[in-house]
């Protein structure tokens, strides 16, 4: 029997194979500014690389007291968002939603979130870990961290892009940004999403998967 | 064709019968709860969640139909001014402090309380402004 497709049938198929044939690629993109450099090839000879945005070196204190680093996240991608304890506009919205990713990867380990109080005046150590307990995610692949005024304000504007200003007339005394910060395993920024809105929320939960998937080729 | 036209103006007289009968209380808590509705997205959304379901043990959910009826007096005190103590729903203890709404007034806060205390699975009717001055009142 000679198998025979009409032109129509055929385009089809061609339409279905191309579309997914591009799935397969699908990559995050890479954010933040970008140079290029020179650099000297192994061979002697000369070559550009692309450098990108990375997040620096940090330290803070965590929930439990405990210094934590770029160590604590190493080979790890996380979700970094800036909040504060006492907010009561946009906070616990993003929380509610961060909580619903943390549940759906609490058996994964590559999977972290890290939480910067932006309110130096009160949210010390012991007020993180209560704001833990409470929010119910207290088992460390979630960190909260306080850290000097300096330092958590120049690293959510300079390297996460994340608006923060202290501001006595607003209420809770802050102003800032809820976004949710994708970082990869290399520490660059690989999305920012509004962490009050459920559509982009469930766009993160899409996107964690492609961008684990990217480290394992 | 003229049974059909008998038979549309018949059912159009019918409907506008029961329409009229329903009755202005239940226009008046309807009005209320859409109100509320608007209010509570407003102010209370963000921390007690769309659902009414709180937010682990930071926010009480607002699910717990005893708790809102035994307390119906104090309801419209703990929006205006806010809680400081710890209070118990749902057998769960919820210490911390609730944010006072004192901008709010006693017409919005019934149009609140309609809203909530007969959403998530609570059903108590009418909350009306007289109601909440006579209990801000009663709590000074």
């Amino acid at each position: 029997m000679k198998l025979k497709f009409s032109l129509p049938v055929s385009l089809l198929i061609a339409v279905v194979l191309f579309i997914s044939s591009c799935q397969g690629d699908k990559k995050l993109p890479i954010l933040g500014p970008r140079s290029a450099e020179t650099v000297k090839n192994a061979d002697g000879s000369t070559g550009v690389d692309t450098v990108y945005k990375t997040i620096p070196a940090f330290s803070f204190l965590n929930q439990d007291s405990v210094e934590v680093t770029q160590d604590t996240f190493k080979d790890k991608i996380y979700i970094a968002d800036f909040f504060f304890t006492s907010c009561t506009t946009i906070c616990p919205t993003m929380h509610r939603n961060m909580k619903e990713i943390f549940e759906k990867y609490k058996d994964n380990p590559e999977v972290m979130y890290l939480s910067h109080t932006i309110d130096f005046k009160y949210d010390k150590p012991s007020v993180l870990k209560k704001y833990a307990q409470k929010l119910g995610v207290d088992n460390g692949k979630w960190q909260f961290v306080y850290g000097s005024k300096d330092s958590v304000y120049k690293i959510a504007e300079k390297d996460y892009l994340v608006a923060v200003i202290e501001d006595t007339t607003a209420a809770g005394g802050y102003i800032h940004q809820g976004w949710l910060v994708l970082i990869d395993k290399q520490k660059r920024i690989r999305g920012a999403y509004d962490g009050t809105d459920p559509q982009k929320v469930a766009q993160l939960m899409k996107d964690i998967p492609v961008l684990l998937a990217e480290d394992k080729k | 064709m003229r049974k059909h036209l008998i038979a549309i103006v018949f059912s159009c007289v019918l409907a506008t019968i029961i329409y009229s009968c329903q009755n202005a209380a239940q226009v008046k808590q309807d009005v209320y709860y859409v109100n509320g509705r608007d209010l509570y997205i407003k102010h209370c959304q963000n921390c007690h969640g769309a659902k009414g379901e709180g937010l682990g043990t930071l926010t009480p959910p607002l699910t717990d139909t005893t708790f809102l009826k035994t307390n119906r007096n104090k309801l419209a005190s703990y929006i205006k001014k806010g809680i400081k103590d710890t209070i118990t729903v749902n057998g769960q203890q919820y210490e911390g402090t609730m944010p006072a709404f004192a901008e709010l007034y006693d017409i919005d806060i019934a149009q609140l309380l309609v809203y909530i205390t007969n959403s998530f699975g609570n059903n108590q009717g009418i909350y009306t402004p007289e109601e909440v001055s006579a209990a801000l009142k009663a709590t000074e």
